[in-house]
């Protein structure tokens, strides 16, 4: 009764595991699934670096039971097409060791798609979710930034 | 990751709930109702909070309301804290929230996780209990709905097995003239050392406070002598922190003296934004 | 060609779409997991360990504790058993490893081990550790094995004293006319890189050893491995992949001893260890703390004449890097200037605290941020402008070092151009303090920067080049690729040496002692130097042999060959040629006969002419080169509340050469980062019993998005001729005067004196109103 069958939808497919109750989301991905783009930075929901994207919403694997996941709907770093903000982070520099990328790139993914025209303040708040060490912020501000103006270009193209 | 075993329920009513936990409590089990769950996750993997139920009340739908309806508005008790920021129904409480934790986490933490959890600060108690918000209840013997200033006492003060399903607050009390920050040990994450919440009602300033205690409050006393106009701000203030709770904290954030160093401030702050412009934004 | 441009890492795409692998991302079914139950007492005698209920728990496969036939460990001094026995010496310290088959298991048995302790009393300082009455941390110093070149003080707390004596101080202060003296202070902190520490070990039946670890020293594992438990040193293959950050923190062989005696305890099978934030924090070792005094002595016109400094580094509970840092502070002890009376005693002291290792900077950011201070405090107190200051007194080629080092043009880069830079960029003529309104003020401060490497005289670097069919080339360097970009920066050196894409160049990223040359440690900012020293050699030694073989072909001298765009071709005649893919694998004349065969090129790298410090008076010559800089930050402080926010962090550094320019920025300005989030917020903070009271990232806050102010960075090029193309080191020096800078800025914003870090808010109240306030 501790364990339970689920199946979970997961970068566009239907994923079926056996999990504890007790095991997070974060550690079914990585440790049953092999999608290991989500870094366990913290485990603690401090870091960001295992950021996933739930529903829609950024989502810190680590905050989250597996069994909760069951119905909803959730892409990880490796269900992403090389999007304009992947490019962005590559052409920026706005890595260096890397282990933070996946979780910025999820919640600012995350943040193009729902807004974007999201303010310098709605950029910040979003993205003081995730810690990087090796930035000094400048070069994922830029990536973000450029992303966000492609993603609103991109929209006024559709418009037309 | 947390090392021990739980059973997980989903219920869809805060009936079911309430009565799986009491038997759950019957069989000797410890159960644990369970929302945004962050608590759970990360205090469980160090230990500090066992369960081994888990009673997961998100499927309860008035435990996700959040409509203005009959000049009240009604938040479920599981809604996570982003979606109540976003809404923009109460401007105070959404700011209030919007210092909490980080955007993503807020995401997952929950109105009444944040109310009832075991991390003191709970600040998203703060304009509740300013606006007379009222707590709706369900227990063993049924439901009931409380002020919130009644039954809060450092967190609310729920009966074993009690269930917090919503809160509501009077839409009159949304949009009054208010006043909310948090001051932290530095910069702009972090847990607070002071968060203070106030808004402006018939005249009369009100206020609670986190941070400084290691429980949040509101206390009419304080209230009753910082709208005391016959004295300026700064004695009011001085008055004040004579009769704060106790104890004062004093931990990685900062020392007792340092707090009531910036809640001094604080307080000055809120009085020159609140008794100055109609409405003030922080 | 390539050098100086921004060229994208090599592992970019691998990063950007979660496909890069970092140790713990590698995993088997067959694996099994450890998990270590740490010491809750900073100093505590460990009377009996009760482990009988944890073996009973379900999926437990072996518990170890501490034994007396375990090696002590340590790379200068052996004085840290792996796992701890006998006593604890500090809150967090490794006391079991419980082995079980799911990381939930190890941890619920872990938490079933029962640890009757006797407390001890606690070291809880460097000035606790020096008095007459400290608790000794080790009682047996005087029998631990060590390096000849560490200087351990039996019955006392001191693991090494290092003494710098240049000039004579006494004539120094005679020649002095205003002086100053200050004391400084801050305790550990943590590198606190994003992946946590990890390691594998896995024993084969025919004796190999297979660790993996995320390690900047795979090579000193294998080597540290071998010297502990007298292993053959060809049976230990040690891998890296991709190292989620290191700082510094990477560099000491720790879980990798774990889990090789947790192996060791379940017939060899393979076991992980992976530090949670929590042990990552307080169990793998932290940054350095100190406590320190200067004074300084000058002429009326700023003439700088003496210097003396005292350095208590607090090592914690053990000496792991330092007495290495103690060393190193010591080489540099004064600043980037130049003076001619220099006395130091820099000592590495044990307290109870986490220990210490090496920290982005090696002991630069904090001696720095002692010194510079107390620059800015005789700047004040002889009425001169601070830059002026140390315009007046910058070190120069012709100079000595403390360690009466020699400079010429080379070897140290051009420290009046870099203030002068600073001076322009950061308007430094407007003013230092300008009022913004009633309660804000705008405030700027400054410090200048140096640093050499003061790493093993006798490290190595070594390349091996190999030939792919189609004349694009393998590179394999022992460097671990920890964020910095240097692997890219290989690809570089050998495409312009070349004269090939770099597209066409293949760079393995991943470490694996066995079959790549080693590259002593990624570590003092000397990757792109040593590697490509050797990169640079074994492009030679590729080039002659690729004219070897063309110059049978094309029947002419190999002299009289270029190489070059995929080609040899004849110099004077450039349409008689070889191509590359025809040669890189042997050549083939049209009757069948062939020569030759895959063209691999080797190459390698040791420094020359570095010394040892001489025991009395630190002689010596610690270093390759010099590099300096001069920083800047501009504030805007509330003079109500205490609270400031960051508006620019400026650096002006001299890199020699930029070899990528992108990247070099990149290293800069993270290294700011991080240096901003050591001296404004990051600090452990210990109870009166030792204990860390903030081992989580949500106590213990670095910089986050929003909290940044804007970088300016500048780069002046001075070549160090040594070095490839003239690059200087520059993976740390971002950092080096952060702490400094931003402390003079906040005490010419808060007009006082600020010489404690970290400076929040609150330190800056206790120093303004003696911190009372009810």
């Amino acid at each position: 009764m501790h364990i339970a069958e689920i199946t979970l939808d997961i970068n566009g497919e239907a994923r079926s595991v056996t999990v504890r109750n007790a095991d997070t989301l974060l550690y079914v991905i990585r440790d049953k699934l092999g999608l290991t783009g989500a870094k366990p930075g913290c485990l603690n929901g401090d870091c960001g670096a295992c950021t996933i994207d739930v529903d829609g919403n950024p989502m810190k694997a680590c905050l989250m039971l597996a069994v909760e996941a069951e119905g909803a709907t959730i892409t990880t770093v490796e269900g992403l097409k090389y999007t304009s903000l992947q490019a962005q982070f590559v052409d920026k520099f706005a890595f260096q060791c890397g282990y933070c990328t996946p979780g910025f790139i999820m919640n600012a993914q995350a943040l193009i798609n729902k807004n974007p025209h999201a303010t310098d303040m709605v950029i910040t708040e979003w993205l003081e979710s995730n810690i990087c060490r090796c930035t000094g912020y400048k070069e994922i501000e830029e990536a973000v930034k450029t992303a966000l103006a492609v993603a609103r270009t991109a929209l006024q193209e559709q418009l037309k | 990751m947390i090392p021990y075993d739980f059973a997980y329920h989903r219920i869809s009513t805060a009936e079911e709930a309430v009565k799986l936990h009491q038997s759950l409590r019957e069989q000797g089990r410890r159960p644990y109702y369970y929302a945004g769950g962050t608590e759970l996750i990360t205090l469980g993997r160090l230990s500090e909070v066992y369960a081994d139920a888990v009673i997961d009340i998100k499927g309860i739908a008035e435990c996700q309301t959040l409509q203005l309806e009959h000049n009240q508005l009604f938040m479920g008790a599981a809604l996570p804290l982003a979606k109540i920021q976003e809404s923009r129904f109460f401007p105070l409480l959404g700011q209030t929230i919007s210092e909490i934790a980080d955007q993503t986490a807020r995401n997952k933490i929950t109105l009444g996780g944040n109310l009832c959890g075991h991390i003191y600060y709970r600040e998203a108690v703060l304009p509740l209990l300013i606006a007379d918000s009222e707590a709706v209840i369900e227990g063993k013997s049924g439901r009931r709905r409380a002020p919130l200033n009644s039954i809060f006492d450092g967190r609310p003060q729920l009966e074993e097995g009690e269930l917090l399903v919503q809160l509501i607050t009077q839409s009159d009390y949304l949009e009054l003239p208010y006043y909310t920050v948090k001051k932290r040990r530095q910069w702009d994450i972090g847990y607070p050392l002071i968060t203070v919440a106030a808004l402006k009602k018939d005249g009369k300033i009100r206020l609670a406070i986190s941070g400084v205690c290691p429980f949040p409050f509101r206390s009419e006393r304080l209230e009753e002598i910082l709208n005391n106009h016959r004295h300026s701000p700064e004695t009011r203030i001085e008055q004040a922190v004579q009769l704060l709770p106790q104890p004062i904290s004093g931990d990685v954030e900062g020392s007792p003296e340092y707090r009531i160093f910036v809640l001094k401030n604080t307080l000055l702050d809120a009085l020159q934004a609140l008794e100055g412009e109609a409405h003030a934004h922080s | 060609m390539t050098i100086g441009k921004s060229i994208y890492r090599k592992e970019a795409l691998e990063k950007v779409t979660g496909t890069a692998k970092y140790t713990d991302d590698y995993t088997s079914p067959s694996m099994l997991h450890a998990k270590l139950v740490v010491s809750t007492h900073a100093h505590a005698i460990i009377k009996a360990i009760d482990t009988s209920e944890a073996l009973k728990a379900p999926g437990v496969r072996a518990i170890v504790t501490g034994q007396p036939d375990f090696p002590l460990t340590g790379e200068e001094i052996h004085d840290r058993p792996p796992i701890a026995y006998g006593k604890v010496r500090h809150h967090g310290e490794a006391v079991a490893i419980v082995v079980a088959d799911t990381p939930h298991m190890a941890k619920k048995a872990a938490e079933l081990v029962k640890v009757d302790y006797e407390p001890l009393p606690v070291v809880n300082s460097p000035t606790d550790a020096i008095s007459a009455s400290a608790p000794l941390v080790h009682e047996q110093l005087a029998k631990y094995e060590k390096i000849q070149h560490v200087y351990p003080e039996p019955n006392t707390n001191i693991a090494d004293r290092v003494k710098i004596r240049k000039g004579h101080i006494e004539q120094g202060w005679q020649e002095s006319e205003v002086t100053v003296e200050a004391r400084f202070s801050f305790g550990p902190s943590d590198h606190a890189a994003m992946e946590t520490r990890c390691a594998t070990a896995e024993i084969r039946p025919d004796g190999h050893i297979l660790i993996s670890s995320s390690s900047q020293a795979p090579y000193m594992i294998k080597k540290l491995m071998s010297e502990y438990f007298k292993l053959d040193a060809g049976k230990i293959i040690v891998t890296t992949p991709l190292v989620g950050g290191g700082y510094g923190g990477k560099v000491p062989t720790q879980l990798e001893i774990i889990a090789y005696l947790a192996s060791k305890a379940v017939g060899g099978r393979p076991v992980k260890v992976f530090n949670e934030r929590e042990e990552d924090m307080i169990t793998s070792p932290v940054h350095i703390g100190l406590e320190a005094t200067v004074k300084l002595g000058c002429r009326r016109d700023g003439v700088l004449k003496a210097a003396k400094l005292v350095y208590l580094f607090d090592s914690g509970a053990y000496s792991d890097k330092g007495a290495t840092i103690t060393r190193a502070a010591a080489a540099s002890c004064t600043g980037p200037y130049h003076i001619d009376n220099v006395w130091c005693d820099s000592l590495c002291v044990y307290t109870n605290h986490p220990y210490a290792t090496a920290y982005r900077g090696f002991s630069h950011s904090e001696v720095l941020f002692a010194f510079e201070r107390t620059m800015d405090m005789l700047a004040e107190k002889l009425g001169m402008d601070p830059l002026e200051l140390r315009e007046k007194n910058a070190i120069l080629p012709g100079h000595t070092t403390p360690t009466q080092a020699d400079l010429n043009a080379s070897n140290v880069g051009n420290l009046p151009e870099c203030i002068r830079k600073l001076k322009e960029l950061m308007k430094w003529d407007e003013g230092r303090r300008m009022e913004v309104n009633g309660r804000k003020v705008i405030a700027k401060g400054i410090a200048c920067i140096w640093k050499t490497s003061t790493i093993d005289t006798k490290a190595s670097s070594g390349v091996i080049l190999m030939y792919n069919p189609d004349g694009s080339l393998n590179l394999m360097s022992g460097l671990v690729e920890i964020g910095t970009g240097s692997k890219t920066v290989l690809a570089q050196i050998l495409a312009d040496k070349m004269k090939m894409d770099i597209s066409q160049i293949y760079v393995r990223m991943e470490v694996d002692t066995q079959t790549m040359p080693e590259h002593w440690k990624t570590v003092a900012s000397r990757g792109t130097y040593m590697a490509g020293r050797a990169v640079l050699q074994a492009a030679d030694d590729l080039i002659r042999q690729l004219k070897d073989i063309a110059s049978r072909i094309l029947v002419c001298s190999p002299d009289e060959l270029e190489v070059g765009f995929g080609k040899v071709y004849v110099r004077d005649d450039p349409t008689i040629y070889s191509k590359i893919p025809d040669i890189a694998y042997g050549h083939k004349y049209p009757n069948g006969n062939a020569i030759g065969g895959q063209i691999m090129a080797k190459g390698n790298y040791m420094f020359r002419h570095m010394t040892h410090l001489d025991r009395d008076t630190g002689a010596g010559k610690p270093g390759p080169e010099w590099t300096v800089g001069a920083q800047g930050i501009e504030l805007e402080f509330d003079t109500r509340d205490f609270t400031y926010k960051l508006l620019k962090a400026y650096a002006v550094i001299d890199i020699g050469k930029v070899l990528n320019y992108k990247a070099a920025l990149g290293q800069v300005i993270g290294a700011m980062s991080m240096g901003l989030g050591f001296a404004g917020r990051e600090s452990f903070i210990f109870d009166e019993k030792g204990k860390v009271l903030n081992p989580q990232l949500r106590t213990y806050v670095t910089p986050r998005y929003g909290e940044h102010p804007d970088y300016i960075v500048e780069f002046v090029e001075t070549p160090h001729i040594d070095a490839p193309y003239g690059a200087r080191g520059i993976g740390e020096h971002g950092l080096l005067g952060m702490p400094a800078a931003l402390a003079n800025a906040l005490s010419t914003a808060a007009g006082l004196h600020l010489n404690q870090l970290p400076l929040v808010p609150e330190l800056i109240w206790k120093a303004k109103t003696g911190g009372t306030e009810r």
